[in-house]
């Protein structure tokens, strides 16, 4: 049996040591020039040997909350809905917040997989694969809260336009119904993408497998991948088509989220900024979920080479960026409500800063406009504590952006007789608790069984890959 | 079919990309028709060195995706028009701007169905079961090394001239692949 003759010691290479590439005098985005047998091993071995300790630890509290999960969902269809926080005004709380929050952070991967290839990103090829994952974990928990949140879950199928015996059918102008098309197919498009990537991966960890079973698992799903380059020319067109899809996809999904809000009547609600800064929002949390997971994985995988300080340096300008979108848009809303003399959305912002749930509000202003500033400063870019508190700070605030615009905007609108308040109960908590529980979960499978770098597209960037004549 | 061992064709193998592209355009100005390279990644500039045409995955795309937006449109108009018509916010019943978001998912889904269906048509896969997999030094093509592969049912080849040409071509080792028989099919099946 094949195996590259590689010293598995020679693989734990010192990630600052980072070469020059000899043609394009830059840094090369792999350290310690492991060659296309390293980085398989590197990556292989990953998904082939015994996970590290922390794994189990982190499986172990994942299915607790996993768990969680369960119970919450089932008391909650067992009592119904008045177990929420939810009532009138604040008819929608927790859980369209956290549907928002899982949505926005699975657009990140779609954006790196997708946007960052058409952009010709060589940098985004060993985050690539982790990041179409947590999309379509994310994607998954997501579709948890609007199939829940309903009274009646046992009709939640009205949605869908499928025939019954009622001869009833689906309001398609809704927004609501535009989201369950959009996000739905979000998720197909994703999974399908993700896959496709997989492909020739999964062929290397079938040539790759000492047991029966690992074989053919991977061999089935690997198609019988045999890296022809007239399946390669294929494959490479409907990988790139694909992205170009995805593309709009992103911009489209997370505005047709953002028109949940925005065709209404409310204040704050409606405004036409709402799909611009809802879609820079989720690639702002997004890229901070990618980077709270690859701190930990790359350390725990020993894959330091192959995801290096260069690729956090690049999504933290990418956190700069969107994050400073994000500022502009909560200042653009500010200045158009003054501007607009409309008194009922001049209230709207007021409320929102000094208002009952101004502590929420200035959770998100600090967490979302202030610490990305940080950024503008490469030291802080690659250091990596700073990385991975800043990244969850930022999913911090991010979570809070969506509680602010959802509970300070429903609770008090037009007329102050209507005017109430929000609290969320503990089964509003444990199941938010609950979706993070199912994501880790996921991701944690993931990690365990299917490579987590894109191996064949590192290859692909490699100095070595380069074809001189 | 057990037994019976007929000759494939010959797997050469190649330790850079630089020396597969070189020998490519050697065996495709050899004048060879039934042949493939085989890589862990897709070089660049094989295209031209093998002299193929572009992949018309496109067309799937294109297709699949427009006739997915025709038909979220259709659906949309159908039901709002005649199953279950309503009149929500004054609007006409055939309000096509809202019924745009739907139908362009509609499109996405349809094209992207499209690309992956067309990869897999085009590429002939599934096939898990294909001469090369019994190659052991085949097993290298998700990894580390590059491979040209020549079928015996191409008009031109030639056992020692095919041999020869692949090994002046600066491939690293030349080896026949044999179909048919218990063995090779043993191996493609996994079982070692």
């Amino acid at each position: 049996m094949a195996v590259a003759e590689i010293d598995p010691r020679t693989l734990d290479i010192d990630p600052a040591v980072t070469d020059i590439d000899p043609v394009e005098g830059r840094p090369t985005l792999v350290a310690g020039a492991p060659g296309f047998a390293g980085v398989t091993e590197a990556v292989s071995r990953a998904v082939e040997w015994k996970p590290p300790r922390g794994w189990y630890v982190v499986f172990a509290i994942s299915l607790a909350a996993l768990g969680t999960l369960g119970v919450a969902v089932a008391w909650l269809f067992w009592e119904g809905v008045g177990i929420w926080g939810n009532n009138i005004p604040v008819g929608w709380g927790f859980p369209i917040v956290n549907f928002v929050f899982w949505v926005g952070i699975g657009h990140a991967g779609t954006l790196i997989s997708a946007v960052l290839f058409l952009l010709r990103q060589r940098w985004r090829t060993s985050i690539n694969r982790a990041a179409e994952a947590m999309t379509i974990f994310a994607v998954m928990c997501a579709l948890v809260f609007p199939t829940i949140h309903v009274g009646r879950p046992w009709l939640v199928y009205w949605m869908l336009p499928v025939p019954n015996q009622m001869a009833m059918w689906p309001q398609f102008r809704s927004p609501l119904m535009w989201d369950v098309f959009a996000v739905s197919i979000y998720g197909t498009v994703s999974l399908l993408f993700w896959y496709l990537g997989l492909i020739p991966d999964l062929a290397t960890l079938r040539d790759r497998a000492k047991t029966r079973v690992r074989r053919l698992a991977y061999g089935l799903f690997a198609v019988g991948w045999r890296g022809s380059h007239r399946q390669w020319m294929h494959y490479e067109k409907a990988y790139l088509l694909l992205a170009g899809l995805a593309t709009p996809l992103v911009l489209s999904v997370h505005s047709v989220v953002s028109f949940d809000f925005a065709t209404s009547q409310l204040p704050g609600w409606h405004t036409t900024i709402f799909p611009p800064y809802f879609v820079a929002g989720a690639i702002f949390s997004g890229v901070a979920m990618v980077v709270t997971l690859m701190v930990v994985c790359r350390v725990a995988f020993k894959l330091t080479h192959l995801i290096t300080l260069l690729h956090f340096d690049r999504m933290a300008k990418l956190m700069l960026l969107t994050g400073t979108l994000v500022g502009y848009a909560y200042a653009t809303e500010f200045f158009i409500a003054w501007y607009s003399g409309n008194p009922f959305e001049r209230f709207a912002f007021i409320n929102r800063a000094l208002g009952p749930y101004a502590w929420a509000y200035w959770i998100m202003v600090t967490c979302n406009v202030v610490v990305p500033q940080l950024f503008w400063f490469k030291k802080l870019r690659t250091s990596i504590p700073l990385l991975f508190v800043a990244s969850l700070l930022i999913n911090l605030g991010m979570w809070f952006e969506r509680f602010v615009i959802v509970v300070t905007s429903l609770h008090r609108d037009f007329l102050p007789s209507s005017w109430g308040l929000y609290a969320p109960t503990a089964w509003d908590v444990l199941t938010l608790i609950g979706s993070f529980g199912l994501f880790f979960t996921m991701f944690c499978l993931f990690v365990r069984f299917l490579p987590m770098v894109a191996m064949s597209e590192v290859k692909g960037v490699l100095p070595e890959a380069r074809v001189n004549h | 079919m057990s037994g019976e061992r007929t000759l494939w064709g010959l797997l050469a193998e190649f330790t850079t990309p630089d020396r597969l592209v070189v020998a490519c355009r050697g065996v495709r100005d050899a004048g060879y028709a039934r042949w493939d390279a085989h890589t862990p990644f897709p070089v660049h500039g094989l295209d031209a060195a093998m002299g193929v045409r572009r992949s018309p995955v496109g067309w799937f795309v294109l297709g699949l995706g427009l006739a997915g937006a025709a038909g979220g449109m259709l659906l949309q108009w159908w039901v709002s028009t005649t199953a279950y018509p309503l009149v929500i916010s004054g609007k006409p019943l055939f309000s096509w701007p809202a019924f745009v978001p739907i139908m362009f998912e509609c499109g996405v889904l349809g094209g992207a169905t499209g690309a992956v269906l067309g990869f897999l048509l085009l590429s002939r896969l599934p096939r898990p079961f294909h001469p090369l997999f019994a190659s052991e030094r085949f097993e290298r093509v998700s990894d580390d090394r590059f491979f040209i592969s020549i079928e015996a049912a191409d008009p031109r080849f030639d056992r020692q001239a095919t041999e020869a040409l692949l090994g002046r071509l600066g491939a690293e080792h030349v080896e026949p692949v044999e179909t048919g028989g218990g063995a090779a099919g043993a191996r493609a099946r996994g079982e070692r």
